[in-house]
């Protein structure tokens, strides 16, 4: 057992628990964390070939570590997109006349 | 090793990426006053872009290729246009042109030259949408297509929420986590693939790919993701809302040809890389999920009392179609299954969707916009203001119903025959059964347009030029009707090079 | 020996991941997501990835936490709002989360032999490139398509925050980022840190030419001392509108398309260098992406404007 196949195990959980949270979670923040930890899990598996791909002189493969890169910015901006998204469908739905808040984050019908 | 060669005329590819690129990049550095004419100028550019490519393919009979840097890949990365990929280039051109006529009388800068945020907005994302698309359509490698997959959802979500009232936001945030989740689910098979083959592009991985489980557990994670995308049941439920939320312009383009940018990315899985020939019964399930989506969502859409909101679950309906093709290509006796009838019939389908579908989005749009709502119970007096607009619908409407003289007509009696060839009746009847029900819903529309109108009703006025862009859309679904009904030559290009 | 320390790491890994999940209150799940940011560049590190590990430190835990953090910041705390749906629900889902664990667990145990890689293509090139860091070789010179297209997402997503912003305030400042109670420390700290993150933000763009680094991860440090600067109140976020502002968004992917449009006449294609001259260009390439990169990470997270534009 190399520490990268370990590492893949560890990958492989990640993207299950990321996957019950995304299922699982009815507000979109907790939803936006899920897929955040399926990523992660993702770009470890990405990983793992990358560290058994170590040849030519490289510890590890370097095309899977530059998707990683990529990835990991994508990840963010979709992060800061959702976030912002989400706060503003909050200010969109300000205090009712009655006084009361609207459900904060939720994604009910 | 399968060695690729740029070919000539590849660098039209190049163009075709980039030019959309450079203009919502000149938008956003300029300042908004030039937006309309840039984007215009992009426009015309563009269509010429895809027609050369287009003429190029069909010229020399081979797929146009192009090795971006000079690298081969699959250290590099390859675009390629064979005569599926030039076909939608085309409609995608075609497409944005009619809807960019029509946008700028709801997107038109304030005659001061101050920049204000919705034309601002719209024009960047429109021709980032496009790039998205033109991305999708030619790039030959699996990440590649990730990063296009990412930048079709961050130009299509901030549409849909355009107008910025708190529906519409809400329709935004599930459509971009759904298409977070899709994305992340193909970036997971995309990372076992390259485990697995130490490769991304799809050329390679056709010569290599072996009919092992992992492969098979890959494909179809990336397929789960991409079904996510293209909304096909049961994994739908944030189309409606979303396309129907956006303001009209952009649910002609998300209806359109952003919905159909993950299926053509199935297709290309299914066809370029799984180990051919694929398991006869994963076709019959995205068969059988088609099918639910076509008859499901055509109940649904009678349902509906919002005209936008019919049109959209209709668009789910129509895309369902497009999931037939699986078993109608692989079960069929031609020697080559690209010269299949339900292989130029998926095609039509695709294209004379799209086409008759934005000119359904465009005109309810205009319709909305003289009556002041879009309550399809109480459309009457739409018929005598708009006749233009109302026809186009009517029009696209036998596109959608699949009758004659129409593409859809077309495409869908190619569907039948391949269906009844292949001995997949229940296709077939499906086919019918989605027929009538579209008839239904599109006839509860014009019905209601063709209505007196309530007595002392206010409509706006709306130029004629947008009308005329509606209709344009309109016919070009018609036209396509006429085509010769047998398997259509040009879709072969390219597709003969896969051994 | 080592593996009992990979073992550990893997525990805390699924604990924290565990406990980002279950936890009832957003702001606890936010914390420990930032603290799988860290770990996770730890394993990389232990995976000879270095250039991931930075870029993980720097965007996947700091820049991504940061926005999780300020969005808790404006939530309302609600009653149970971390609450999971009955328990016969979790249990179903967790089982077929189990599946997809057991699926991707035993395509781990079961590698190709010998496992595929890249790496000798990767090498064979590069002397053609010049430059030692394969990394940054395969972003800007084989892949650079990708790396092109990442920065297009980028503006995009930018566009995405910027068009929430309600049509009054278009073109505005956005929300000020100053903390609500002055803290003598946060001064501090905004006053002394920023010229040295601001070389090491140069010397991770300047460096990972030849050792790990590169535009991201200098990118990133650039704007963090930038909000840095901003949360401690000593400047203010420009105006949306402002064409300086603009342009500093736009000039590396137009650089980096120009470069790619220049290579048609000087080495006979998109996106490809002259021998010998490909180093100085992508270096110049990388700063301008990096100025760019700076930008709109920061402006992400400062998300849409919210004041009026000044006459």
């Amino acid at each position: 057992m190399t520490p990268a196949t370990l590492y893949g195990i560890c990958a492989a959980a990640l993207v299950a628990i990321g996957l019950f949270g995304l299922i699982l979670h009815p507000t979109p923040l907790r939803k936006v964390i899920s897929f955040n930890l399926i990523g992660s899990g993702t770009f470890l598996l990405f990983g793992i070939a990358a560290r058994r791909g170590a040849a030519a002189g490289f510890l590890g493969d370097p095309i899977p570590q530059a998707m990683v890169i990529t990835g990991i910015v994508v990840a963010f901006a979709a992060t800061a997109l959702a976030v912002a998204l989400l706060l503003r469908m909050l200010e969109a739905g300000a205090p009712t006349v009655d006084g009361s808040p609207d459900t904060p984050d939720d994604l009910s019908p | 090793m399968m060695q690729h060669a740029t070919t000539p005329g590849g660098w039209l590819l190049v163009l075709a990426l980039m030019l959309p690129v450079v203009g919502m990049l000149a938008i956003f550095a300029l300042g908004q006053r030039r937006a309309e004419r840039i984007a215009f100028a992009t426009l015309a550019a563009g269509l010429a872009t895809a027609l050369a490519v287009a003429v190029a393919v069909g010229r020399s009979g081979r797929a146009v290729t192009y090795l971006i840097g000079g690298w081969q890949p699959p250290l590099g990365i390859a675009l390629q246009a064979d005569g599926l990929s030039a076909v939608l280039m085309v409609m995608t051109a075609v497409i944005l042109c009619a809807v960019g006529v029509f946008a700028r009388g709801s997107f038109s800068s304030p005659p001061d030259g101050a920049e204000t945020r919705r034309p601002f907005v719209f024009w960047t994302l429109f021709l980032g949408l496009w790039s998205a698309l033109n991305t999708v359509w030619l790039a030959q490698d699996l990440f590649s297509l990730f990063v296009a997959l990412e930048l079709l959802t961050f130009s299509a979500v901030p549409l849909v929420s355009l107008d910025g009232s708190r529906e519409t936001l809400r329709a935004a945030l599930r459509y971009l986590l759904f298409a977070l989740a899709g994305s992340v689910f193909y970036l997971l098979g995309t990372g076992l693939i390259y485990g697995a083959y130490g490769t991304m592009d799809i050329a390679t991985l056709h010569q290599v790919v072996r009919a092992d489980w992992a492969t098979s557990l890959a494909l179809g994670l990336m397929i789960v993701g991409l079904m996510a995308k293209a909304a096909l049941f049961p994994l739908h439920l944030w189309l409606p809302p979303a396309h129907a939320g956006a303001p009209a312009a952009a649910s002609a383009v998300l209806s359109a040809l952003v919905v159909k940018a993950p299926f053509v990315l199935i297709l290309r899985l299914w066809f370029d890389v799984a180990a051919q020939p694929a398991p006869a019964l994963a076709g019959a399930m995205l068969a059988g999920l088609g099918a639910a989506s076509i008859l499901f969502c055509s109940i649904m859409a009678l349902r509906q009392a919002r005209l936008k909101l019919m049109i959209a679950y209709s668009t789910v309906a129509q895309v369902g179609y497009l999931f037939l093709v699986f078993p109608l290509v692989m079960g069929s006796a031609a020697l080559d299954p690209w010269a299949s009838v339900g292989w130029t019939g998926g095609v039509l389908q695709l294209v004379s969707h799209a086409f008759a579908k934005a000119a359904m989005f465009l005109a309810a749009g205009l319709i909305a916009e003289a009556l002041g709502h879009d309550r399809i119970a109480d459309l009457g007096g739409a018929a005598k203001v708009l006749p233009v607009t109302v026809a186009a619908f009517a029009l696209a409407g036998l596109s959608l119903m699949g009758l004659p003289p129409a593409g859809g007509f077309i495409a869908k009696l190619m569907l039948l025959t391949a269906s009844v060839e292949t001995a997949n009746w229940w296709i077939a009847a499906t086919i019918l059964a989605g027929g009538i029900l579209a008839a239904t819903y599109v006839f509860r529309v014009v019905g209601s347009a063709l209505a007196e109108p309530p007595e002392r009703m206010v409509f706006a006025a709306i130029p004629r030029s947008r009308e005329l862009a509606v209709l344009a859309l309109a016919l070009i679904a018609l036209a396509l009707g006429f085509l010769p009904l047998q398997p259509f030559d040009y879709l072969a290009i390219g597709r003969g090079g896969m051994p | 020996m080592s593996l009992a320390v990979d073992l550990v790491m893997v525990l805390l890994i699924l604990t924290t991941a565990v406990w980002t999940i279950l936890v009832r209150d957003r702001r606890d799940a936010v914390i420990a997501f930032i603290v799988l940011g860290l770990l996770l560049s730890l394993v990389w590190m232990r995976l000879m990835a270095v250039d991931v590990a930075l870029t993980e430190a720097a965007v996947g835990g700091g820049a991504t936490g940061l926005v999780l953090l300020r969005a808790c910041a404006r939530l309302l705390p609600v009653e149970a709002e971390g609450a999971l749906p009955g328990l016969r629900l979790q249990l179903a889902v967790g089982a077929l989360c189990a599946l997809v664990a057991a699926g991707l667990s035993a395509v781990i145990l079961a590698p190709v032999d010998p496992a595929p890689t890249l790496a000798p293509a990767v090498a064979a090139h590069m002397d053609e490139v010049g430059m030692k860091n394969p990394v940054t070789v395969v972003l800007l010179a084989y892949r650079a398509l990708d790396t092109l297209l990442e920065k297009v997402v980028l503006v995009l997503g930018l566009i995405g925050v910027w068009a929430l912003a309600p049509d009054l305030f278009w073109g505005g400042r956005p929300a000020s980022l100053r903390a609500a109670t002055p803290s003598g420390t946060l001064d501090f700290l905004a006053r002394v840190l920023p010229p040295v993150g601001v070389v090491i933000g140069i010397y991770l763009v300047w460096n990972g030419a030849d050792h790990p680094g590169g535009t991201f991860q200098g990118g990133t440090a650039l704007a963090a001392m930038w909000l840095l600067i901003m949360m401690a109140g000593l400047g203010e976020l420009p105006e949306t509108r402002a064409l300086r502002l603009r342009r500093l968004v736009a000039v590396g992917p137009a650089l980096f398309i120009a470069v790619g449009f220049a290579g048609f006449w000087m080495a006979g294609g998109f996106l490809s260098y002259p021998p010998g001259l490909a180093k100085p260009i992508i270096v110049a390439v990388e700063v301008a992406l990096a100025l760019s990169i700076a930008v709109i990470l920061a402006l992400m997270v400062a998300g849409p404007a919210a004041k009026e534009p000044e006459r």
